[in-house]
């Protein structure tokens, strides 16, 4: 069991938004400033709160997708029906000021010195917890053997493509495979289709590797790669999964 | 922080609910969202049993034997550490007095302990007088094994997490010890009326 990385109360604290960067038309970066923030580990999540002028709050929880090297930024998708989210990614300006608390979880979360092979398995924004330790790798200039296996609907759909393209050509054992499940650019070369078990057997190191996994998505998504894993062999010990569900927001 | 306000926020007042029912944090949810550590076990019936240990002799029951057990329809409020709330879900279930009243013992706290490795610790007195159960049956139909079928316990008035999905068995012990996520960052009771989410709450 990892060991925990939060001691003592978590308060709410007062952070500045540094800046914002639209990922893909529904998802956000948000870059924040908390002064008493103290540090993270890559894979952990926080709370957030929004106050309305009546007094009215509302709280959820959001991945940290910046390394712990680089800062606090979260990455925010927009649902539809939403409360919070729309807010964050359509209103949530630089300057603006929101209220957080954490960092929170001790189990969904890795380091360097954890070694590996380590293989990420992502749906969707899925991806944001587990870009975190791809760039902790990074920063940590790791050559720790990584994969990540990601699956989104489009290719306008993929969440830090550019970054991951280039952390991947440097050649030190990161290795990205993207599966657009339901459109495709002409010439796309990657997997057409949702992640299935012969999917998995491609991508993933035989079991006797021994790799830890850790699978981040929807309900179903993360179901079919845990069990799909599974059914290759793969110790359930050794996978951590982490859901959101079709709600919240 | 008082006086903080969120520049441009109205909200939706989703979390507003009947009043008195939606502790502080959360917002009510019709669906029924799914929270994991790791993949859902299949334990099969035939292979399946539960396990009290801790106490004077360990007493155990197969699946037949469980379900022969008497059990009682409840409809409860249930509330998710990441948030969300659900009112009046319907389950059927044992009671954990029931199962207790089995074992000969004296312990102030157990671990539940679950298919997958999961654990969790409570009070005594939180799982007696009708307010634990192990429940079997969700809305009518069996326990989905997403949700933690065959069998998971039900806390309602604590934290859901501490509704051990899998559960196999309780570990009756004399000291409150830390189960899983409560050793990963989350409070040992979880009481969602004081907002007991993290260590330190």
């Amino acid at each position: 069991m990892a060991g925990a990385a939060v001691l003592g109360r978590l308060t709410w604290q007062i952070a500045e938004v540094a800046g914002t960067v639209e990922e893909t038309p529904r998802v956000k970066t948000i870059a924040l400033e908390a002064e008493s923030w103290t540090g993270h580990r890559a894979g952990q999540h926080l709370d957030v709160r929004l106050t309305a002028e009546d007094g009215y709050q509302a709280e959820r929880s959001y991945s940290i997708a910046s390394a712990p090297e680089n800062g606090l930024e979260i990455t925010v998708e927009r649902l539809d029906d939403g409360e919070v989210s729309p807010y964050l990614v359509d209103e949530l300006r630089e300057g603006d000021r929101l209220e957080l608390r954490g960092p929170i979880g001790g189990y969904f979360v890795w380091g360097v010195e954890d070694g590996g092979p380590v293989l990420l398995v992502a749906g969707g924004s899925g991806v944001v917890p587990l870009m975190a330790m791809i760039r902790h790798r990074a920063a940590a200039w790791s050559r720790v053997p990584m994969r990540l296996l990601y699956s989104s609907h489009s290719l306008e759909q993929v969440i830090y493509r550019d970054e991951l393209e280039r952390l991947a050509a440097r050649g030190d054992g990161l290795e990205v495979f993207h599966t657009l499940t339901r459109e495709q650019p002409a010439g796309w070369t990657g997997y057409s289709r949702r992640i299935d078990n012969e999917l998995l057997g491609e991508v993933a190191w035989p079991a006797s590797e021994s790799a830890t996994v850790f699978v981040c998505g929807s309900t179903h998504f993360v179901d079919a790669a845990a069990d799909g894993l599974v059914a290759l062999g793969y110790d359930p010990g050794s996978i951590r999964t982490e859901r959101f569900g079709a709600t919240g927001g | 922080m008082t006086g903080f306000v969120s520049r441009g926020f109205k909200g939706r007042r989703r979390s507003g609910g009947p009043e008195g029912r939606v502790p502080p944090g959360q917002y009510v949810t019709d669906d029924f969202p799914v929270l994991s550590a790791g993949p859902t076990p299949h334990t099969p019936l035939e292979e399946w049993s539960f396990t009290i240990r801790g106490g004077a002799e360990p007493v155990s029951w197969s699946w037949e034997e469980f379900r022969a057990l008497p059990s009682e329809t409840v409809t409860v409020d249930i509330h998710c550490v990441t948030k969300w709330s659900k009112l009046d879900s319907v389950w059927e279930g044992v009671r954990v007095d029931t199962l207790l009243e089995a074992v000969e013992h004296d312990a102030a706290y157990l671990t539940a302990f679950c298919d997958g490795g999961y654990t969790t610790n409570l009070p005594i007195e939180d799982v007696t007088d009708g307010k634990a159960w192990v429940a079997f049956g969700f809305d009518g139909e069996p326990l989905e094994p997403e949700h933690g079928g065959p069998a998971r316990l039900l806390v309602p008035h604590l934290y859901f997490w501490k509704s051990a999905k899998w559960v196999r068995g309780l570990e009756l012990r004399d000291e409150d010890e830390p189960g899983f996520w409560e050793s990963n960052g989350y409070h040992i009771r979880g009481d969602p009326w004081l907002e007991q989410r993290y260590w330190g709450d």
